[in-house]
């Protein structure tokens, strides 16, 4: 099962090394980490992605919360939640097949940020399964680069 | 006033009168302030040695213990120490010197990333960058090592940083929003707690390093008293029950004693306190205490279910929650008899298999020895030990009957440990007889801190259980290996009562069994540190032993037949 953890922490130096190294060495599996300033200059929001399989979520965010920086965690419930990852894609193409992938593009509401004489690169932003869906339909084009975010989540709602 | 002079007002501020440490060029402004100050300033040999006197200090005395040491090499070595007082939750904060702040990151000479280093076996970590933090820093190290569940601390401190001029203005409110250990108990989990130890038939308490750490021994032995229940004690928890009580099963786990692990095997009740169910009292986890319910008291809520599914958690401080637990069974109407059955059979167990040896003529049994100490300390000493079969012997043969008596390296097994953490417990606890219970390989680790002792007249008594092996992996060979002795003979001995005397100690080899009470009541009381070399029965292995893996009622070895 993948949880999504909201994650606030003091904006301190060092923190972020903190959290990835409690991750390594408790042998929990990080699928992706997203860290950004908040409304709070002094408090900063990680999203984390967790596969817990082989741990309980209940153990990683207990051992989290150990970390004297970690104000606050959030098990998001997916069904309450708005999440989004960003992609850059470069993908190849030449005059011939430019229309076909800016066709692609359009239906996935992409935006086109740079197109060259054999390459087009791509902006994508949504849900994890539309980019990796996405990112399927260019795969016979030739991706040269993908680039992803991780995913940053946010509770529906007035809270 | 320079941040230096800081740091010593930052230190008096958090009541520190006694620091270890060895100076180097990161920190010669520490020390500078140090030499005007009244701390009072250990110096080590080396500062593994530091690290562990600070840490035998806060468990003698309950109190943080301090040490220091230069950037680089200096910190480094201190890791250990830091890693051994983590595992076992020991208050602590260690200060290191670091290159200046505007060398940081460049390999400058003695540069290490001691924060980086430490990152997973410190409670919480600082870099000083701005002096004015320093009054503030300080008081939150030392507030966030001995609060909840207590663990080093390290704070890194530029030499820059020290040298710099400030504005000393003392640490106002602590304000750290992700840090809010829970003291209380849940009430309602209190409640079901009393009503299931009131329901029990057969329960059995599995007390831990916590209980001590807490001060929780009056209220483990009210309820154990009160409801006629048996405890047994993890190694940390060794003295938070007296082992004279009849409801005293010693320890449990893999040197556990047979009885200790039967009860725990057949108890439909564990109630575990300030332990943290470690694969080394556990056994195999899916037998563990497979009849029992679980009551799980703990400061950490990481702890619980951790290992084992627990029925009724609860977190908070030990002290607090078996007092509320107490105070709801003294409300409820009892039926004493209720586990008359459980006790009766418990102490028909502790009959039937207690603790043996087999004494074998012209041999000193290192069993022997460690009764001997117990005779004649009266059960009173502060036991040290480092890290093996002596260990193991040490825990087993004597009788704990006090808290903060017992100092020993349980979670990472340091060996090394004993000698300085037992410098430390006296440097603590003048009035106490210290004694330290070493192999002849572990004290090798950390002998040079002879010196220390020496110097400051510490008057600790190594007893040295000389089997010239390094034994405990040396039972595992015989045992599980075919007696294929891969290099834990130890071929080149030194003559320990030699070494002793070129330090400045008093140093005694005894080689006959009846001699052995003597040199222990001459080395106490001659009030000089002292090593007395016993050359014990070099084969002898700890029994009752669970070979790793196996459940803990299916031990071998160590039962009278
Ligand atoms: C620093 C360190 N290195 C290695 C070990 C592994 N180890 C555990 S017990 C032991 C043997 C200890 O020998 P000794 O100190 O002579 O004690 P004995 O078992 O003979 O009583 C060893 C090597 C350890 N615990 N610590």
């Amino acid at each position: 099962m993948k949880h999504t953890l909201s994650v606030l922490v003091e904006n301190k130096p060092g923190v972020l090394a903190r959290v990835a190294g409690l991750f390594a060495r408790r042998g929990f599996n990080i699928n992706s980490l997203a860290v950004g300033i908040t409304e709070d200059p002094d408090v900063s929001r990680m999203t984390i992605t967790v596969d817990a399989e082989e741990h309980p979520i209940e153990q990683v965010t207990k051992q989290l919360h150990k970390l004297i920086n970690v104000i606050k965690i959030t098990d998001l419930d997916p069904e309450r939640t708005v999440a989004r990852e960003l992609a850059l894609i470069k993908v190849k193409s030449d005059t011939k097949s430019r229309a076909e992938v800016m066709q692609l593009a359009e239906i996935f509401r992409a935006q086109i940020l740079d197109v060259s004489r054999k390459t087009i690169t791509i902006e994508i932003t949504g849900t994890y399964e539309k980019l990796d869906a996405f990112e399927q339909l260019l795969q016979p084009h030739g991706v040269v680069e993908i680039v992803r975010t991780g995913r940053i989540a946010i509770e529906r709602g007035e809270k | 006033m320079k941040g230096s002079e800081a740091i010593i007002e930052s230190l008096k501020a958090a009541g520190v009168e006694v620091v270890f440490g060895l100076p180097g060029g990161m920190v010669i402004p520490l020390y500078d302030a140090l030499y005007d100050s009244d701390l009072k300033h250990f110096l080590v040999r080396h500062e593994q040695g530091a690290a562990h006197m600070a840490d035998g200090y806060a468990r003698a005395t309950g109190k943080v213990g301090v040490c220091i040491a230069t950037s680089g090499p200096g910190a480094t070595n201190l890791v250990t120490g830091i890693a051994n007082a983590y595992m076992d939750s020991t208050p602590m904060v260690a200060i290191t010197g670091q290159a200046r702040s505007d060398l940081i990151g460049t390999d400058a000479f003695q540069e290490a990333d001691i924060t980086g280093i430490t990152e997973p076996i410190v409670k919480h970590s600082y870099l000083i960058k701005n002096p004015k933090d320093i009054p503030r820093i300080f008081k939150e190290a030392f507030y966030i090592a001995s609060t909840g569940r207590p663990g080093p601390v390290l704070i890194d401190i530029p030499a820059d940083m020290q040298l710099a001029d400030i504005d000393y203005k003392p640490a106002g409110k602590i304000n750290l929003p992700g840090y809010k250990p829970t003291l209380k108990g849940h009430k309602k989990q209190i409640i079901s707690a009393a009503k299931a130890i009131a329901a029990a038939e057969k329960p059995v308490f599995y007390a831990g390093g916590g209980i001590i750490t807490a001060g929780a021994e009056k209220e483990l032995l009210a309820i154990a008293k009160l409801m006629k229940i048996p405890v047994t004690t993890t190694l940390m928890g060794l003295g938070c029950f007296p082992e004279d009580n009849d409801l005293s099963l010693g320890m449990l786990g893999m040197h556990g004693t047979g009885y200790a692990n039967y009860a725990v095997t057949h108890s439909d009740l564990l109630i575990g306190v300030g332990a943290r169910f470690d694969d080394r009292v556990t056994g195999k986890l899916a037998t563990f205490a497979r009849h029992a319910k679980k009551i799980h008291i703990d400061m950490d809520p990481a702890e619980i279910s951790k290992n084992v599914a627990i029925d009724i958690p609860i977190v908070g401080d030990a002290k607090d929650v078996l007092a509320g637990i107490l105070a709801e069974l003294k409300k409820m109407k009892r039926e004493p008899k209720k586990t008359a059955a459980w006790t009766d059979q418990v102490i028909a167990w502790k009959k039937k298999h207690p603790l043996h040896y087999k004494d074998e003529k012209g041999s000193i049994m290192p069993q022997y020895v460690i009764e001997e100490i117990n005779r004649i300390t009266k059960s009173e000493a502060i036991l040290c030990t480092d890290v093996g079969q002596h260990q193991m012997w040490s825990a087993l043969f004597y009788k704990h009957i006090k808290p903060r008596h017992w100092v020993s390296s349980g979670g990472l097994g340091t060996m090394g440990f004993g000698f300085p953490a037992a410098i430390g417990a006296k440097v603590g606890c003048p009035d106490k007889t210290v004694i330290d219970v070493a192999g002849d390989g572990s004290f090798q680790m950390n002998i040079q801190e002879l010196a220390t002792a020496v110097c400051y007249n510490i008057p600790v008594v190594v007893c040295i259980l000389n089997n010239g092996f390094l034994g405990m992996v040396r039972q595992w060979q015989e045992l599980f290996w075919n007696k294929r002795y891969s290099e834990t003979v130890i071929a080149c001995q030194p003559d320990f009562a030699a070494v002793a005397e070129a330090y400045g100690a008093l140093g005694i080899t005894i080689d006959n069994k009846k001699d052995v009470g003597d040199a222990i009541r001459t080395a106490i009381k001659s009030k000089r540190p002292a090593v007395l070399d016993f050359r014990v029965k070099q084969e002898e292995n700890v029994f009752p032993m669970v070979p790793a893996g196996k459940s803990i009622d299916e031990m071998i070895g160590g039962h009278k037949t």
